[in-house]
């Protein structure tokens, strides 16, 4: 691949160019760090199957393996009704509590065959990651997280991807302590809590409603 | 609580300014309507879920995906061209070795999909997907075809202006971005609100620049799109007299 300029990318000269009061071309600020504005979202649109459809990709974990569970829901709009062409993708830290990423300073997670993200979308009626049910997750002050799932969804209708959470139901105790949940009302916590199922969990998602499910500002 | 051993202090990754941000609602843009959340989102501070993400790559590419003017053993009818750029953060780093993945109508504005029917033709050798993973500086490139505009049903006689949708994980939760690249000087954004929901501050960052600079002689035209994510805040946080972030 060949090289190209762009005026979004700093050269030596500015990146290492430090005497206080410098001008750097294209930053607006005589003096601080570089800050580029970020690429504003848009919908994935009604065709998003084309683009983001993968044949694994409801599968955290392949089906079958011990401890492997269905993480179900509805992905329901103001009205009620079912979105049918929603796409929900799953993040969340192994039965360890730990994820597969470097920047988990306890270092990556090594579950084999399980790879934390899950992406699933609503064609027949409800979104289906198969995946490992996460453990415990350290704040970083020195208290736990519960088991939780960040979740983003996209769909025709939403500008930006909206953010939430799934807990789950049989850790009450752990929920009970999480500082997430615990920032919430009652009724806004039922919004994350997915409930057991025969073979796994099972949490609607509504975008609107009187049980409008919460959603995250991240 | 410094010493417990899982106390950690983690990057942030600070929310792009509101007034240069898409918002999820727009309504002009019809099916926000009964779609878009009415409630204020809760804050969530990031810790490990957060700034994590899933590590995506060579792994998700099959060869042959970075072109999509070579499908189904035949050339794609249309425009052929080369978009280009790279993939950075806020502060101006690369993001090596992230997946982007695209789709886009063919260059009669047909997408390859059940619910697309209007009557344009669709192109056997084109099938509207590209995937490619950035180098080690970031950059991606691929070739395929300028996507024809399209009516659609927001309001009468709507049309979407040409564009190729984009979708990137980076390498956090935080910074998973979808969203179109549109091209420069089309006579159809003015109508469109999907592209006027972008703040007229940031509409700009979402069009391409024909770059004559990289046109390939007597093959295909180029365009420049270079991706900003969110990036991290560079000096260490510090906390409040409440323990919270500041």
């Amino acid at each position: 691949m060949t090289t190209h300029d762009s005026d979004l990318v700093r050269d030596a000269d500015e990146t290492n160019d430090r005497r206080p009061g410098t001008p750097r071309r294209g930053t607006g600020f005589l003096d601080g760090p570089l800050t580029l504005r970020t690429t504003p979202s848009a919908t994935v649109g009604p065709f998003l199957a084309i683009g983001l459809t993968w044949p694994d990709g409801p599968f955290a974990v392949a089906e079958g393996t011990p401890g492997a569970v269905w993480l179900r829901g509805r992905v329901l709009d103001g009205n009620g009704d079912v979105v049918p062409d929603a796409m929900v993708e799953t993040w969340q830290a192994d039965p360890d509590g730990r994820f597969a990423h470097p920047d988990d300073p306890r270092g990556a997670a090594t579950t084999e065959g399980f790879r934390g993200v899950g992406r699933s979308d609503t064609r027949h009626g409800e979104y289906a990651i198969c995946t490992l049910k996460p453990g415990p997750v350290p704040d970083g002050e020195g208290g736990w997280q519960a088991p939780h799932v960040d979740v983003s969804v996209f769909a025709r209708g939403l500008l930006d991807r909206v953010v939430t959470r799934v807990y789950f139901a049989d850790e009450a105790q752990a929920n009970a302590a999480d500082p997430v949940l615990t920032g919430l009302s009652t009724e806004q916590r039922a919004t994350l809590v997915a409930q057991p199922t025969e073979d796994g969990y099972r949490l609607d998602v509504h975008l609107q409603g009187d049980s409008e499910t919460v959603f995250f500002a991240v | 609580m410094s010493g417990s051993p899982s106390s950690f202090v983690l990057p942030r990754y600070p929310p792009e300014d509101a007034d240069q941000r898409t918002p999820v609602a727009f309504p002009g843009y019809r099916s926000t309507g009964l779609r878009a959340p009415l409630r204020t989102p809760v804050d969530l501070p990031h810790r490990l879920t957060e700034i994590t993400g899933p590590v995506l790559g060579e792994d998700r590419v099959a060869p042959g995906d970075a072109d999509l003017t070579l499908r189904a053993g035949g050339e794609a009818q249309g425009q052929r061209i080369v978009v280009f750029g790279r993939v950075l953060d806020s502060g101006g780093r690369p993001v090596p070795h992230a997946l982007l993945e695209i789709w886009q109508a063919n260059a009669a504005g047909r997408y390859r999909h059940v619910v697309d029917n209007w009557p344009a033709p669709l192109d056997p050798h084109f099938d509207g997907l590209g995937r490619v993973v950035t180098d080690s500086l970031g950059r991606y490139e691929f070739t395929t075809v300028k996507p024809g505009a399209y009516p659609w049903g927001n309001h009468h006689n709507a049309w979407r202006p040409a564009h190729i949708h984009f979708s990137l994980f980076g390498t956090a939760f935080t910074q998973r971005l979808v969203t179109q690249m549109y091209f420069p000087g089309d006579p159809l954004f003015g109508q469109d609100p999907i592209f006027n929901a972008i703040p007229p501050a940031a509409r700009d960052r979402a069009i391409a620049t024909f770059d004559l600079s990289r046109t390939q002689p007597d093959w295909a035209l180029a365009y420049a799109w270079d991706v900003v994510l969110r990036g991290t805040d560079q000096t260490p946080f510090e906390t409040d007299e409440d323990g919270d972030v500041a």
